[in-house]
Protein backbone atom coordinates (compact mmCIF):
# COMPACT_ATOMS: atom_id res chain seq x y z
CA UNK A 1 0.00 0.00 0.00
CA UNK A 2 1.31 3.46 -0.95
CA UNK A 3 1.74 5.90 2.02
CA UNK A 4 0.69 9.09 -0.05
CA UNK A 5 -0.55 11.69 2.18
CA UNK A 6 -3.59 11.82 1.05
CA UNK A 7 -5.40 13.77 3.76
CA UNK A 8 -3.74 16.45 2.43
CA UNK A 9 -5.30 15.99 -1.04
CA UNK A 10 -8.54 18.06 -1.35
CA UNK A 11 -9.82 16.09 -4.28
CA UNK A 12 -9.81 12.73 -2.32
CA UNK A 13 -13.53 11.61 -1.29
CA UNK A 14 -14.32 9.60 1.58
CA UNK A 15 -17.17 7.76 1.91
CA UNK A 16 -19.04 6.43 4.66
CA UNK A 17 -21.72 3.54 4.01
CA UNK A 18 -23.94 3.58 7.48
CA UNK A 19 -24.79 6.94 10.09
CA UNK A 20 -24.72 5.42 13.68
CA UNK A 21 -21.60 5.90 16.08
CA UNK A 22 -18.93 4.41 14.24
CA UNK A 23 -19.67 6.74 11.28
CA UNK A 24 -20.41 9.68 13.39
CA UNK A 25 -16.75 9.07 15.16
CA UNK A 26 -14.83 8.45 11.72
CA UNK A 27 -16.21 11.58 10.33
CA UNK A 28 -15.05 13.36 12.89
CA UNK A 29 -11.78 11.77 13.29
CA UNK A 30 -11.04 12.40 9.73
CA UNK A 31 -11.29 16.14 10.10
CA UNK A 32 -9.42 15.97 13.26
CA UNK A 33 -6.41 13.91 11.22
CA UNK A 34 -6.54 16.40 8.97
CA UNK A 35 -8.66 15.01 5.89
CA UNK A 36 -9.15 17.68 3.46
CA UNK A 37 -11.32 16.34 1.01
CA UNK A 38 -14.90 15.40 0.57
CA UNK A 39 -16.77 13.69 3.42
CA UNK A 40 -19.53 11.87 2.56
CA UNK A 41 -22.02 10.16 4.70
CA UNK A 42 -24.73 7.43 3.71
CA UNK A 43 -27.64 6.60 6.08
CA UNK A 44 -30.34 4.63 5.50
CA UNK A 45 -32.08 5.54 8.46
CA UNK A 46 -33.51 8.79 7.51
CA UNK A 47 -31.74 10.92 10.17
CA UNK A 48 -27.82 12.20 11.32
CA UNK A 49 -26.34 9.69 13.62
CA UNK A 50 -28.04 9.02 16.94
CA UNK A 51 -27.33 7.65 20.61
CA UNK A 52 -28.77 3.99 20.60
CA UNK A 53 -27.84 2.67 23.96
CA UNK A 54 -30.84 4.86 25.53
CA UNK A 55 -33.23 3.60 23.13
CA UNK A 56 -34.40 0.76 25.63
CA UNK A 57 -33.51 2.82 28.81
CA UNK A 58 -34.34 6.72 28.83
CA UNK A 59 -36.03 7.12 25.55
CA UNK A 60 -38.81 3.63 26.03
CA UNK A 61 -39.21 5.52 29.47
CA UNK A 62 -40.18 8.80 28.07
CA UNK A 63 -37.50 10.42 29.55
CA UNK A 64 -35.58 11.60 26.86
CA UNK A 65 -36.93 12.76 23.29
CA UNK A 66 -35.55 11.83 19.79
CA UNK A 67 -33.86 15.40 19.59
CA UNK A 68 -31.76 14.66 22.45
CA UNK A 69 -30.75 11.52 21.14
CA UNK A 70 -28.96 12.76 18.17
CA UNK A 71 -24.82 12.55 18.83
CA UNK A 72 -23.42 15.67 17.01
CA UNK A 73 -26.15 18.44 15.66
CA UNK A 74 -26.43 19.29 11.99
CA UNK A 75 -24.63 22.28 12.38
CA UNK A 76 -21.80 20.89 13.64
CA UNK A 77 -21.49 18.80 10.44
CA UNK A 78 -22.50 21.37 8.20
CA UNK A 79 -19.46 23.25 10.16
CA UNK A 80 -17.05 20.64 9.54
CA UNK A 81 -18.28 19.50 5.64
CA UNK A 82 -19.59 16.44 6.63
CA UNK A 83 -22.48 15.38 3.89
CA UNK A 84 -24.96 13.00 4.75
CA UNK A 85 -26.93 11.20 1.99
CA UNK A 86 -30.45 9.58 3.16
CA UNK A 87 -30.42 6.61 1.01
CA UNK A 88 -29.15 2.64 0.96
CA UNK A 89 -26.27 1.65 -0.53
CA UNK A 90 -27.06 -1.23 -3.10
CA UNK A 91 -23.84 -2.48 -4.80
CA UNK A 92 -20.03 -1.39 -3.99
CA UNK A 93 -17.72 -1.38 -7.56
CA UNK A 94 -14.59 -1.77 -6.31
CA UNK A 95 -12.66 -1.81 -9.59
CA UNK A 96 -14.60 1.51 -10.93
CA UNK A 97 -14.83 2.71 -7.27
CA UNK A 98 -18.40 3.49 -7.35
CA UNK A 99 -21.34 2.66 -5.01
CA UNK A 100 -24.91 2.61 -6.24
CA UNK A 101 -27.67 3.36 -4.35
CA UNK A 102 -31.01 2.30 -4.11
CA UNK A 103 -32.54 5.76 -6.24
CA UNK A 104 -30.12 4.62 -8.82
CA UNK A 105 -27.95 7.49 -7.98
CA UNK A 106 -24.04 6.66 -8.02
CA UNK A 107 -21.74 7.88 -5.56
CA UNK A 108 -17.69 8.01 -6.33
CA UNK A 109 -15.27 7.14 -3.60
CA UNK A 110 -11.45 6.97 -3.28
CA UNK A 111 -11.41 5.73 0.04
CA UNK A 112 -15.00 3.73 1.42
CA UNK A 113 -15.51 2.78 5.32
CA UNK A 114 -18.15 0.20 6.21
CA UNK A 115 -19.70 0.94 9.09
CA UNK A 116 -23.28 -0.87 8.26
CA UNK A 117 -23.88 -2.05 12.03
CA UNK A 118 -26.03 -4.86 12.32
CA UNK A 119 -29.98 -5.66 12.05
CA UNK A 120 -31.87 -8.20 14.24
CA UNK A 121 -32.70 -11.73 14.22
CA UNK A 122 -36.09 -12.34 13.45
CA UNK A 123 -38.46 -14.83 14.81
CA UNK A 124 -39.19 -17.22 12.14
CA UNK A 125 -42.98 -18.68 14.07
CA UNK A 126 -46.55 -18.23 13.21
CA UNK A 127 -47.76 -14.94 13.95
CA UNK A 128 -44.43 -13.55 13.52
CA UNK A 129 -46.29 -10.66 11.53
CA UNK A 130 -48.72 -10.05 13.51
CA UNK A 131 -49.59 -6.44 14.29
CA UNK A 132 -47.42 -5.69 18.02
CA UNK A 133 -44.91 -8.08 17.39
CA UNK A 134 -41.93 -5.49 17.71
CA UNK A 135 -38.38 -6.04 17.89
CA UNK A 136 -35.96 -3.19 19.41
CA UNK A 137 -33.23 -1.72 17.40
CA UNK A 138 -33.56 1.86 15.84
CA UNK A 139 -35.28 5.15 17.19
CA UNK A 140 -38.23 4.04 14.40
CA UNK A 141 -38.64 0.83 16.29
CA UNK A 142 -38.88 2.67 19.45
CA UNK A 143 -40.99 5.24 18.38
CA UNK A 144 -42.91 2.59 16.90
CA UNK A 145 -43.41 0.40 20.52
CA UNK A 146 -43.93 4.04 22.66
CA UNK A 147 -47.39 4.85 20.13
CA UNK A 148 -48.62 1.57 21.09
CA UNK A 149 -47.65 0.93 24.39
CA UNK A 150 -50.57 0.04 26.54
CA UNK A 151 -51.18 2.44 29.88
CA UNK A 152 -51.51 -1.18 31.76
CA UNK A 153 -52.06 -4.29 30.34
CA UNK A 154 -49.17 -7.15 29.57
CA UNK A 155 -45.65 -7.13 27.58
CA UNK A 156 -44.09 -10.32 26.69
CA UNK A 157 -40.55 -10.07 25.79
CA UNK A 158 -38.60 -12.83 23.68
CA UNK A 159 -34.88 -13.34 24.78
CA UNK A 160 -33.25 -12.35 28.65
CA UNK A 161 -30.11 -10.85 26.91
CA UNK A 162 -29.29 -7.32 27.97
CA UNK A 163 -32.05 -5.84 25.29
CA UNK A 164 -34.53 -7.76 26.58
CA UNK A 165 -33.76 -7.08 30.64
CA UNK A 166 -33.07 -3.04 29.59
CA UNK A 167 -36.56 -2.95 28.45
CA UNK A 168 -38.24 -5.28 31.16
CA UNK A 169 -37.08 -2.78 33.32
CA UNK A 170 -38.07 0.58 31.65
CA UNK A 171 -41.43 -0.86 31.15
CA UNK A 172 -42.33 -2.11 34.48
CA UNK A 173 -41.26 1.22 35.53
CA UNK A 174 -43.88 2.60 33.75
CA UNK A 175 -46.36 0.37 35.75
CA UNK A 176 -46.82 -2.04 32.55
CA UNK A 177 -46.74 -6.07 33.50
CA UNK A 178 -43.71 -7.45 32.24
CA UNK A 179 -42.97 -11.14 31.30
CA UNK A 180 -39.67 -12.26 29.90
CA UNK A 181 -39.21 -16.02 27.94
CA UNK A 182 -35.87 -17.16 27.89
CA UNK A 183 -34.69 -20.05 26.00
CA UNK A 184 -31.82 -20.59 28.14
CA UNK A 185 -31.61 -21.78 31.47
CA UNK A 186 -31.14 -18.44 33.14
CA UNK A 187 -31.37 -14.79 32.00
CA UNK A 188 -27.84 -13.61 30.17
CA UNK A 189 -26.07 -16.94 29.90
CA UNK A 190 -23.99 -16.35 27.21
CA UNK A 191 -22.63 -13.00 28.49
CA UNK A 192 -21.99 -13.51 32.55
CA UNK A 193 -21.66 -15.87 35.26
CA UNK A 194 -23.73 -17.68 36.82
CA UNK A 195 -23.95 -15.42 40.07
CA UNK A 196 -25.02 -12.80 38.06
CA UNK A 197 -27.52 -14.11 36.18
CA UNK A 198 -28.88 -15.31 39.39
CA UNK A 199 -28.53 -11.84 40.75
CA UNK A 200 -30.87 -10.41 37.60
CA UNK A 201 -33.30 -12.77 37.99
CA UNK A 202 -33.51 -12.00 41.65
CA UNK A 203 -34.01 -8.45 41.31
CA UNK A 204 -36.06 -8.34 37.98
CA UNK A 205 -38.43 -10.79 40.17
CA UNK A 206 -38.20 -8.34 43.32
CA UNK A 207 -39.62 -5.50 41.09
CA UNK A 208 -42.28 -7.89 39.94
CA UNK A 209 -40.91 -9.08 36.02
CA UNK A 210 -41.94 -12.90 35.44
CA UNK A 211 -38.98 -14.55 34.14
CA UNK A 212 -39.12 -17.99 32.51
CA UNK A 213 -36.19 -20.05 31.47
CA UNK A 214 -35.67 -22.58 29.47
CA UNK A 215 -38.57 -21.96 27.66
CA UNK A 216 -39.35 -21.94 24.05
CA UNK A 217 -41.73 -19.84 22.24
CA UNK A 218 -43.57 -21.78 19.19
CA UNK A 219 -46.06 -19.23 18.01
CA UNK A 220 -47.86 -15.94 18.70
CA UNK A 221 -51.68 -15.99 17.77
CA UNK A 222 -54.38 -13.40 17.38
CA UNK A 223 -56.66 -11.90 15.23
CA UNK A 224 -54.92 -9.11 14.14
CA UNK A 225 -52.41 -8.06 16.80
CA UNK A 226 -51.09 -10.52 19.08
CA UNK A 227 -52.66 -11.52 21.77
CA UNK A 228 -51.19 -14.23 23.21
CA UNK A 229 -47.47 -15.93 23.25
CA UNK A 230 -47.50 -19.92 23.17
CA UNK A 231 -44.66 -22.11 24.22
CA UNK A 232 -43.51 -25.48 22.82
CA UNK A 233 -44.81 -27.04 25.86
CA UNK A 234 -47.89 -25.70 26.14
CA UNK A 235 -48.32 -23.01 28.18
CA UNK A 236 -49.39 -19.51 27.33
CA UNK A 237 -49.06 -16.03 27.75
CA UNK A 238 -51.96 -13.65 27.17
CA UNK A 239 -50.35 -10.20 25.60
CA UNK A 240 -51.01 -6.86 24.71
CA UNK A 241 -47.58 -6.45 22.68
CA UNK A 242 -44.76 -8.66 22.22
CA UNK A 243 -40.93 -7.15 22.03
CA UNK A 244 -38.36 -9.67 20.58
CA UNK A 245 -34.92 -9.39 21.73
CA UNK A 246 -32.39 -12.38 20.64
CA UNK A 247 -29.64 -11.02 19.22
CA UNK A 248 -28.45 -9.43 15.97
CA UNK A 249 -26.69 -10.39 12.70
CA UNK A 250 -24.13 -8.32 10.76
CA UNK A 251 -24.81 -6.58 8.25
CA UNK A 252 -21.91 -8.05 6.02
CA UNK A 253 -23.99 -8.86 2.52
CA UNK A 254 -22.36 -5.54 0.44
CA UNK A 255 -19.04 -6.06 1.55
CA UNK A 256 -19.64 -9.90 0.71
CA UNK A 257 -21.34 -9.40 -2.94
CA UNK A 258 -18.11 -6.92 -3.74
CA UNK A 259 -15.55 -9.92 -2.75
CA UNK A 260 -14.64 -8.83 0.60
CA UNK A 261 -13.65 -11.74 3.14
CA UNK A 262 -16.55 -12.44 5.20
CA UNK A 263 -15.92 -14.31 8.64
CA UNK A 264 -19.05 -13.36 11.15
CA UNK A 265 -19.14 -9.83 10.02
CA UNK A 266 -16.29 -7.93 8.05
CA UNK A 267 -12.90 -9.02 8.43
CA UNK A 268 -10.17 -6.45 9.14
CA UNK A 269 -7.26 -6.31 10.32
CA UNK A 270 -5.81 -5.02 13.55
CA UNK A 271 -5.96 -1.28 11.52
CA UNK A 272 -9.58 -1.70 10.58
CA UNK A 273 -8.62 -2.38 7.01
CA UNK A 274 -10.12 -5.08 4.83
CA UNK A 275 -7.81 -6.54 2.37
CA UNK A 276 -9.09 -3.62 -0.04
CA UNK A 277 -6.16 -1.18 1.02
CA UNK A 278 -9.03 1.63 0.19
CA UNK A 279 -11.75 -0.13 2.27
CA UNK A 280 -12.11 -0.30 6.21
CA UNK A 281 -14.72 -1.29 8.52
CA UNK A 282 -15.62 -0.01 12.03
CA UNK A 283 -18.10 -0.98 14.27
CA UNK A 284 -20.75 -3.87 15.36
CA UNK A 285 -20.22 -5.29 11.62
CA UNK A 286 -16.53 -5.59 11.97
CA UNK A 287 -15.02 -9.12 12.68
CA UNK A 288 -11.01 -7.46 13.81
CA UNK A 289 -8.22 -9.58 14.37
CA UNK A 290 -7.29 -8.43 18.25
CA UNK A 291 -3.27 -9.33 18.29
CA UNK A 292 -3.16 -9.33 21.94
CA UNK A 293 -5.82 -12.81 22.03
CA UNK A 294 -4.21 -13.96 18.99
CA UNK A 295 -7.98 -14.24 17.95
CA UNK A 296 -10.96 -12.22 15.98
CA UNK A 297 -13.20 -10.69 17.60
CA UNK A 298 -16.57 -8.82 16.62
CA UNK A 299 -18.06 -6.82 19.17
CA UNK A 300 -21.39 -5.02 19.59
CA UNK A 301 -20.89 -1.99 21.73
CA UNK A 302 -20.53 1.32 21.05
CA UNK A 303 -17.14 1.83 23.01
CA UNK A 304 -15.51 -0.28 20.42
CA UNK A 305 -17.31 0.79 17.76
CA UNK A 306 -15.67 4.44 18.61
CA UNK A 307 -12.60 2.79 18.84
CA UNK A 308 -12.39 1.06 16.02
CA UNK A 309 -13.95 4.45 13.90
CA UNK A 310 -10.73 6.44 15.15
CA UNK A 311 -8.56 3.56 13.98
CA UNK A 312 -9.91 3.66 10.73
CA UNK A 313 -9.67 6.96 10.19
CA UNK A 314 -6.47 6.96 11.43
CA UNK A 315 -5.59 4.09 8.42
CA UNK A 316 -7.62 5.94 5.64
CA UNK A 317 -5.08 9.09 6.87
CA UNK A 318 -2.04 7.04 6.18
CA UNK A 319 -1.22 6.63 9.99
CA UNK A 320 -1.26 3.24 11.17
CA UNK A 321 -1.92 2.51 14.95
CA UNK A 322 -3.77 -0.45 15.94
CA UNK A 323 -6.64 -1.13 17.71
CA UNK A 324 -5.60 -3.05 21.39
CA UNK A 325 -8.45 -0.97 23.16
CA UNK A 326 -9.76 -2.91 26.39
CA UNK A 327 -13.30 -3.60 25.49
CA UNK A 328 -15.83 -2.58 28.01
CA UNK A 329 -19.54 -2.59 28.48
CA UNK A 330 -22.39 -1.10 30.78
CA UNK A 331 -26.33 -1.82 31.01
CA UNK A 332 -28.65 0.19 33.08
CA UNK A 333 -31.51 -1.44 34.86
CA UNK A 334 -33.65 0.27 37.39
CA UNK A 335 -31.16 1.65 39.62
CA UNK A 336 -28.67 -0.36 39.48
CA UNK A 337 -25.34 0.27 37.36
CA UNK A 338 -23.73 -2.43 35.35
CA UNK A 339 -19.89 -1.80 33.98
CA UNK A 340 -18.12 -4.61 32.55
CA UNK A 341 -14.73 -4.58 31.36
CA UNK A 342 -12.73 -7.06 29.32
CA UNK A 343 -13.92 -10.47 27.74
CA UNK A 344 -14.92 -13.10 30.06
CA UNK A 345 -15.47 -16.03 27.36
CA UNK A 346 -12.96 -18.86 28.57
CA UNK A 347 -12.81 -17.95 32.39
CA UNK A 348 -11.86 -20.95 34.77
CA UNK A 349 -13.08 -19.14 38.19
CA UNK A 350 -14.81 -16.68 39.07
CA UNK A 351 -13.91 -14.07 42.47
CA UNK A 352 -16.94 -12.20 43.90
CA UNK A 353 -16.35 -9.29 46.22
CA UNK A 354 -19.36 -8.50 47.92
CA UNK A 355 -22.53 -10.58 48.06
CA UNK A 356 -24.32 -11.39 44.96
CA UNK A 357 -27.49 -13.27 46.94
CA UNK A 358 -28.12 -10.07 48.46
CA UNK A 359 -28.39 -6.26 48.48
CA UNK A 360 -27.78 -5.12 45.21
CA UNK A 361 -23.98 -4.60 44.80
CA UNK A 362 -21.31 -6.37 44.30
CA UNK A 363 -18.43 -7.17 41.80
CA UNK A 364 -17.68 -10.38 39.55
CA UNK A 365 -13.42 -10.88 38.67
CA UNK A 366 -13.20 -13.46 35.83
CA UNK A 367 -10.13 -15.52 35.88
CA UNK A 368 -8.31 -17.75 33.46
CA UNK A 369 -5.60 -19.95 34.71
CA UNK A 370 -5.02 -16.95 37.53
CA UNK A 371 -4.82 -14.66 35.20
CA UNK A 372 -7.74 -11.68 35.67
CA UNK A 373 -9.31 -11.65 32.58
CA UNK A 374 -12.94 -9.77 33.14
CA UNK A 375 -14.66 -8.30 35.89
CA UNK A 376 -18.60 -7.79 36.38
CA UNK A 377 -19.29 -4.58 38.53
CA UNK A 378 -23.08 -3.78 39.63
CA UNK A 379 -23.17 -0.31 41.03
CA UNK A 380 -19.23 -0.65 41.99
CA UNK A 381 -17.80 2.35 39.73
CA UNK A 382 -14.20 1.59 41.90
CA UNK A 383 -13.92 -1.96 40.89
CA UNK A 384 -14.72 -1.14 37.70
CA UNK A 385 -12.17 1.59 37.82
CA UNK A 386 -10.07 -0.79 39.37
CA UNK A 387 -10.63 -3.64 36.85
CA UNK A 388 -10.13 -1.38 33.97
CA UNK A 389 -6.74 -0.29 35.40
CA UNK A 390 -5.50 -3.79 36.04
CA UNK A 391 -6.38 -5.09 32.65
CA UNK A 392 -5.34 -2.50 30.39
CA UNK A 393 -2.12 -3.07 32.10
CA UNK A 394 -2.37 -6.89 31.49
CA UNK A 395 -1.80 -6.95 35.79
CA UNK A 396 -3.44 -9.69 37.42
CA UNK A 397 -4.69 -9.46 41.23
CA UNK A 398 -4.70 -11.85 43.80
CA UNK A 399 -8.09 -13.01 43.72
CA UNK A 400 -8.25 -13.46 48.39
CA UNK A 401 -7.45 -9.48 48.82
CA UNK A 402 -9.86 -8.65 45.81
CA UNK A 403 -12.43 -10.28 47.69
CA UNK A 404 -12.12 -9.23 51.07
CA UNK A 405 -13.91 -6.29 51.58
CA UNK A 406 -12.16 -4.99 54.38
CA UNK A 407 -9.14 -3.84 51.82
CA UNK A 408 -10.42 -0.85 50.33
CA UNK A 409 -10.43 -0.54 46.26
CA UNK A 410 -8.41 2.68 46.65
CA UNK A 411 -5.43 1.03 48.49
CA UNK A 412 -6.03 -2.02 45.65
CA UNK A 413 -5.63 1.12 43.16
CA UNK A 414 -2.47 2.67 45.05
CA UNK A 415 -0.66 -0.36 45.48
CA UNK A 416 -1.29 -0.94 41.57
CA UNK A 417 -0.38 2.70 40.43
CA UNK A 418 2.98 2.27 42.59
CA UNK A 419 3.99 -0.94 41.20
CA UNK A 420 3.35 -0.14 37.78
CA UNK B 1 -24.70 34.02 24.17
CA UNK B 2 -22.38 32.94 27.27
CA UNK B 3 -19.04 31.71 26.66
CA UNK B 4 -17.10 29.04 28.44
CA UNK B 5 -13.44 27.67 28.38
CA UNK B 6 -11.60 24.33 28.57
CA UNK B 7 -7.98 24.72 28.93
CA UNK B 8 -5.84 21.34 28.15
CA UNK B 9 -3.10 20.16 30.24
CA UNK B 10 -0.58 21.57 27.80
CA UNK B 11 -2.04 24.78 28.61
CA UNK B 12 -4.00 24.90 25.08
CA UNK B 13 -7.19 27.07 25.76
CA UNK B 14 -10.84 26.42 23.75
CA UNK B 15 -13.19 28.44 24.04
CA UNK B 16 -16.67 27.32 23.04
CA UNK B 17 -20.07 29.24 22.93
CA UNK B 18 -23.04 28.47 25.65
CA UNK B 19 -25.83 25.97 23.73
CA UNK B 20 -28.85 25.93 25.91
CA UNK B 21 -30.04 22.15 27.17
CA UNK B 22 -26.74 20.57 26.44
CA UNK B 23 -24.04 19.02 28.59
CA UNK B 24 -20.55 19.94 29.49
CA UNK B 25 -19.52 16.92 27.67
CA UNK B 26 -21.55 17.33 24.61
CA UNK B 27 -20.03 21.15 24.31
CA UNK B 28 -16.61 19.39 24.02
CA UNK B 29 -18.16 17.11 21.84
CA UNK B 30 -19.65 19.64 19.24
CA UNK B 31 -16.46 21.88 19.52
CA UNK B 32 -13.91 19.03 19.07
CA UNK B 33 -11.71 19.58 22.10
CA UNK B 34 -9.20 17.05 22.59
CA UNK B 35 -8.99 15.22 25.80
CA UNK B 36 -12.28 14.50 27.04
CA UNK B 37 -12.98 11.14 25.22
CA UNK B 38 -16.72 10.36 26.84
CA UNK B 39 -16.92 7.02 25.43
CA UNK B 40 -20.18 6.57 26.59
CA UNK B 41 -21.86 9.15 25.36
CA UNK B 42 -22.75 10.74 28.61
CA UNK B 43 -24.36 7.85 30.86
CA UNK B 44 -22.05 8.13 34.04
CA UNK B 45 -20.66 4.97 32.66
CA UNK B 46 -17.09 5.07 31.68
CA UNK B 47 -15.57 7.89 33.50
CA UNK B 48 -13.53 9.57 30.27
CA UNK B 49 -14.90 13.06 30.54
CA UNK B 50 -13.13 14.36 33.71
CA UNK B 51 -12.76 17.53 34.16
CA UNK B 52 -11.25 19.82 36.95
CA UNK B 53 -13.80 23.12 37.65
CA UNK B 54 -12.09 26.34 38.92
CA UNK B 55 -12.67 26.85 42.01
CA UNK B 56 -14.98 30.18 42.08
CA UNK B 57 -17.23 27.63 39.41
CA UNK B 58 -17.75 24.63 41.31
CA UNK B 59 -20.29 25.53 43.37
CA UNK B 60 -22.18 26.79 40.26
CA UNK B 61 -22.04 23.04 38.69
CA UNK B 62 -24.73 20.98 40.36
CA UNK B 63 -25.02 18.16 42.72
CA UNK B 64 -22.77 15.14 42.14
CA UNK B 65 -24.62 11.72 42.22
CA UNK B 66 -23.05 8.62 43.91
CA UNK B 67 -21.77 6.84 40.90
CA UNK B 68 -20.34 9.98 39.29
CA UNK B 69 -18.05 10.91 42.95
CA UNK B 70 -17.00 7.23 43.38
CA UNK B 71 -15.43 7.16 39.78
CA UNK B 72 -13.61 9.93 40.38
CA UNK B 73 -12.27 9.22 43.59
CA UNK B 74 -10.56 6.67 41.62
CA UNK B 75 -8.35 8.65 39.20
CA UNK B 76 -4.74 9.51 40.32
CA UNK B 77 -5.30 13.35 38.78
CA UNK B 78 -8.35 13.24 40.77
CA UNK B 79 -8.70 17.07 42.62
CA UNK B 80 -11.50 18.29 45.17
CA UNK B 81 -13.11 20.24 42.27
CA UNK B 82 -12.93 17.32 39.76
CA UNK B 83 -16.18 16.53 38.01
CA UNK B 84 -17.89 14.45 34.92
CA UNK B 85 -18.41 16.74 32.18
CA UNK B 86 -21.23 14.91 30.87
CA UNK B 87 -23.23 15.13 34.38
CA UNK B 88 -23.33 19.11 34.01
CA UNK B 89 -25.99 20.64 33.01
CA UNK B 90 -24.62 24.20 31.19
CA UNK B 91 -26.55 27.26 31.67
CA UNK B 92 -26.47 30.84 31.44
CA UNK B 93 -25.36 30.54 34.73
CA UNK B 94 -22.76 29.18 33.67
CA UNK B 95 -21.15 32.03 31.49
CA UNK B 96 -17.41 32.65 31.87
CA UNK B 97 -16.89 28.99 33.33
CA UNK B 98 -13.46 27.53 32.73
CA UNK B 99 -12.33 23.67 33.71
CA UNK B 100 -9.08 22.30 33.09
CA UNK B 101 -8.64 19.09 31.57
CA UNK B 102 -6.42 16.00 33.08
CA UNK B 103 -3.22 14.39 31.53
CA UNK B 104 -5.13 11.11 30.61
CA UNK B 105 -8.43 10.25 31.08
CA UNK B 106 -9.14 7.36 32.75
Amino acid sequence: MSHSPSQSDENQVCVIIGASHAAAQLATSLRQQGWSGPIRMIGDEGGLPYQRPPLSKAFLCGEKDADSLIIRPSAFYEKHEIEFIPGRVTAIDRVAKTLTLADGSEQHYDKLALCTGTRVIRLPIQGANLGGVHYLRTLADVEGIRRELPDSGRVVIIGGGYIGLETAASLRKQGIDVVVLEMAERVLQRVTAPEVSAFYQRMHSEAGVTIETGTMVAAFEGEERVERVVCADGRFYPADMVIVGIGVRPNSELADAAGLEIDNGIVVDEYCQTQDPDIVAAGDCANQWDPRSGQRRRLESVPNAVEQAKTAAATLCGEKIPQISLPWFWSDQYDLKLQMAGLNQGYDQVVIRGTADSGCSFAAFYFQQGQLIAADCINRAPEFMLAKKLLSQKQTADMTRLADEAIPVKQLMAELTTSS
Amino acid sequence: MGRMTFIEHDGTRHEVEIEADKSLMQHAADNMVPGIDADCGGECACGTCHVIVDEQWFGKTGAINSNEKQMLEMTPEGAPTSRLACQIEVTDALDGLVVHLPEFQM
